[in-house]
């Protein structure tokens, strides 16, 4: 049988074929439908948690209890599981562990593209890296092979063309795993110093043994071609260099780490030339080039952005004929806050204000593009709220009076809560407003703690985080709606000004979920001055069409905020 | 290429791109594309972005098929087609077109927010300026014929009609695949879409059956 998958979802039936028993992730663009259709297994305990941190903390628990588990994020995602990551891999699960990291080149939807191939070799873990949806299927099967074999969390690193490129996967069968169940071992999972050190003695042994599996591995092929090219590759340049170079001989290495040094040196000794072809930093290259074999890679190849068979062929063939693009001459199409985002009120109120806005991950950090311009730092998830109160730190308390931090619900429950607990605890002023639409909203409206559902849809107990606030110790605590303005803005001029720490809840829902609309606001043209102060919010809905602003009711929700914001009362709004 | 007399070998790789706004329906779109050539027997690949991208900003769908696909990225300069739901996507994307290849456009302008807020201004000379690249540029009134079928969101499969007379495919395979893809209760209009879509073509290219 046959099916037309992305990566994403060959990920999830291959997780389903593995026997994976428990899954988790934290919703983070490219990976977010990993765990989406997973949850469609009901075989499968799959669950959002917080974080990433918490999501391997879950999953190594689980495979400690002796079920396959497997955890899905975002490259910088691992970051945050990055603590648990480097002792899972001393302990070892029981039951097989598999971690996917999906990478972001070119920064589709991420603040970096770092390459995540390196946690595998600090970790010292192995990684298997597909290249299309069929291997992220196959995949993930012999990641479990590998970590039950080798008592080792594997990490499978996928990048963003795999996740959300699809092809033709065959299905196999689903193997039964039931779980081992659990042993209490205290030397192997408890790592106190005197455990940890032989436990790292174990890891070391380990590495030896998969080393000597990566030679036999199915995963690393070998296809003798042209034997004047040889091209060293893996992931998805391995597809973009097959069609560049149909004829060349190739070694496409799926588990890259340890490499088949071994493998490599045989292939190297068959080929004339060698091309090390691979997205991002120069992993395996350096490792080829230590083992003393010439390659060209980077000096080639960029090392910044995502490869395409059009940048392998312009870096490598001269004499390359194709269009330049032409469309920097063409006005940009950035995207932007939808029409009746609750977000756009409160950053027109911080523009207005002249403010100084430490931001954070997620729709609204659209809110720094013109023309809102309402956007001082954006750094990872939950940053905003340690920054400003940094920048307090550095500048003195007077600044508290203008700025604020803004993050959002499911990025303050993911990392933002350790913050306000700093600001109150080291006696700061600073205002935090928590932006609450109550979803993720970024990543395609995942539910999270403060949503009171699960990932399997299931009713569950709601975060309060007006309590939360509370129960940390802020005595200011205020709930508004962003779409009124002046309510908006009477909040954090008042808030700001206080001389202790402060946290405004802006809370509306996001109006893609809700769908909730109202009739579009008329336009008095003869008041209209077309003084184009209502384009300011950025909303895609309003234009100025010879001379007086126009609303498009295709676009519009009618939430109103146009027409609190002209000043000669022009836009009569159709909310009552 | 014209209608589905084609010459060209029925194996070799053809690409297609869909591009437009986020919000337009493209995604979609891609999808049935993409299965109608899996059921003619090719193997295809299919590639986009979700996330940041899809807040109204400009969104292209790469699909490929043939007898076997390694890349889900096509290369500029060598689309078979381009399909646009937009007339300013289909300027900022025919750089991906080859020579002589197939442009697509739907006839509708949407302002983003540069040209909106007055910072830019949107082409008014975008027809030519994709004739330059082909001579074959079909502007396609999507939405007056999906109004005229029943729904201003069937525009989409107007325009999968349109383009499935330009693609060696048995239209049976088509229909089949709308039929399972869109909600049930839109089927009929749907099937409707697509064959205005496809009467289009004839009209405005002579040498149709």
């Amino acid at each position: 049988m046959i099916e037309f998958l992305s990566g994403n979802e060959a990920i999830a039936r291959g997780a389903f074929e593995a026997g994976v028993r428990v899954a988790t992730a934290y919703p983070g663009t490219p990976s977010t439908e990993i765990l989406e259709n997973i949850a469609k297994y009901d075989g499968i305990q799959a669950q959002w948690s917080p974080n990433e941190k918490v999501a391997l903390e879950v999953a190594i628990g689980a495979s400690l209890a002796g079920a396959r588990a497997l955890v899905a994020m975002k490259h910088v995602g691992l970051n945050v599981a990055a603590d648990p990551l480097m002792t899972i891999s001393y302990v070892g699960p029981k039951g097989g562990l598999v971690v996917i990291s999906a990478d972001d080149p070119g920064m589709h939807s991420s603040q970096n593209e770092q390459d995540n191939r390196y946690y595998a070799k600090f970790a010292g873990v192995p990684m298997l890296e597909p290249s299309d949806s069929q291997e992220a299927k196959d995949f993930v099967r012999s990641a479990f092979e590998i970590s039950s074999e080798f008592a080792t969390p594997v990490l499978v690193r996928m990048t963003t063309r795999v996740c959300h490129s699809k092809g033709v996967v065959r299905l196999g069968e689903t193997c039964n795993s039931p779980s081992m169940g659990y042993e209490k071992d205290v030397r192997k999972n408890v790592m106190v110093p005197a455990h940890a050190r032989l436990r790292h003695l174990a890891l070391e042994e380990r590495r030896k043994r998969l080393e000597e599996y990566a030679e036999r591995s199915p995963l690393n092929r070998t296809q003798m071609g042209d034997l004047s090219l040889g091209i060293i590759t893996s992931g998805v340049a391995y597809q973009y260099s097959k069609e560049v170079f149909p004829d060349a001989s190739f070694l496409k290495l799926g588990l890259t780490n340890p490499i088949p040094k071994g493998i490599i040196q045989r292939f190297a000794e068959k080929v004339a030339r060698i091309l090390v072809i691979e997205e991002l930093e120069p992993f395996l290259e350096e490792q080829i080039r230590a083992l003393g074999i010439e390659v060209v890679g980077k000096e080639r190849i960029p090392r910044v952005g995502e490869l395409s068979p059009d940048t392998i062929r312009s870096a490598i063939l001269s004499s390359v004929a194709y269009s330049e693009n032409p469309s920097s001459s063409l006005p940009a199409r950035p995207p932007v806050l939808c029409p009746g985002c609750p977000h756009r009120g409160v950053f027109y109120v911080l523009r207005k204000l002249k403010f100084t806005v430490t931001g954070d991950i997620g729709c609204y950090t659209l809110a720094a593009l013109p023309p809102l311009n309402a956007m001082d730092t954006c750094i990872c998830m939950g940053a905003s709220i340690g920054a400003a109160l940094g920048m307090e730190k550095a500048l003195g308390p007077e600044i508290s009076g203008k700025t604020v931090a803004v993050i959002g619900d499911s990025t303050f429950i993911h990392s933002g809560i350790t913050g306000l607990i700093d600001a109150v605890y080291n006696r700061s002023n600073i205002t935090i407003i928590i932006l609450d639409n109550n979803t993720t909203a970024m990543t395609g409206h995942q539910d999270h703690p403060g949503t009171g559902r699960t990932l399997k849809g299931e009713p569950t107990v709601s975060l309060d985080l007006e309590a939360l606030a509370r129960a940390v110790g802020l005595r200011s605590v205020r709930i508004v709606d962003p779409y009124d303005l002046d309510a908006t803005e009477k909040a954090i001029r008042e808030e700001v000004l206080k001389d202790r720490p402060s946290v405004i809840i802006a809370r509306h829902p996001c109006v893609l979920l809700t769908k909730e609309r109202y009739p579009t606001p008329k336009v008095d043209t003869e008041v209209c001055t077309g003084c184009k102060l209502c384009l300011r919010l950025g909303c895609p809905a309003i234009s100025i069409s010879e001379g007086k602003a126009e609303v498009d009711p295709f676009l519009c929700n009618g939430c109103g905020i146009c027409a609190q914001v002209c000043r000669v009362h022009a836009m009569i709004s159709g909310r009552t | 290429m014209l209608c589905s007399q084609s010459t060209r070998d029925d194996l070799e790789t053809t690409d297609v791109l869909i591009a437009g706004v986020g919000g337009q329906g493209i995604l979609l779109a891609s999808e049935i594309l993409a299965r109608v050539c899996l059921r003619a027997g090719y193997d295809v690949k299919k590639s986009e972005v979700h996330g940041m991208a899809q807040r109204g900003g400009s969104v292209t769908s790469h699909v490929r098929f043939g007898k076997k696909i390694y890349s889900p990225l096509i290369e500029k300069g060598r689309a078979e087609i381009l399909l646009a739901f937009e007339k300013l996507e289909a300027l900022r994307w025919i750089y991906f077109l080859r020579s002589g290849g197939t442009v697509i456009v739907n006839d509708h302008r949407i302002d983003p927010i540069t040209v909106s807020s007055g910072s830019a201004t949107y082409p008014d000379d975008i027809i030519e300026r994709l004739r330059e690249r082909t001579a074959d540029v079909n502007l396609v009134d999507g939405i007056g014929i999906a109004i005229r079928a029943g729904d201003l969101r069937t525009v989409n499969v107007v325009l999968l009609g349109f383009l499935s007379e330009f693609l060696p495919i048995n239209a049976d395979l088509w229909r089949g695949v709308i039929g399972e893809t869109v909600p049930q209760k839109t089927v009929d209009m749907n099937l409707g879409a697509f064959e205005k879509g496809r009467e289009l073509v004839c009209l405005t290219k002579r040498s149709c059956p």
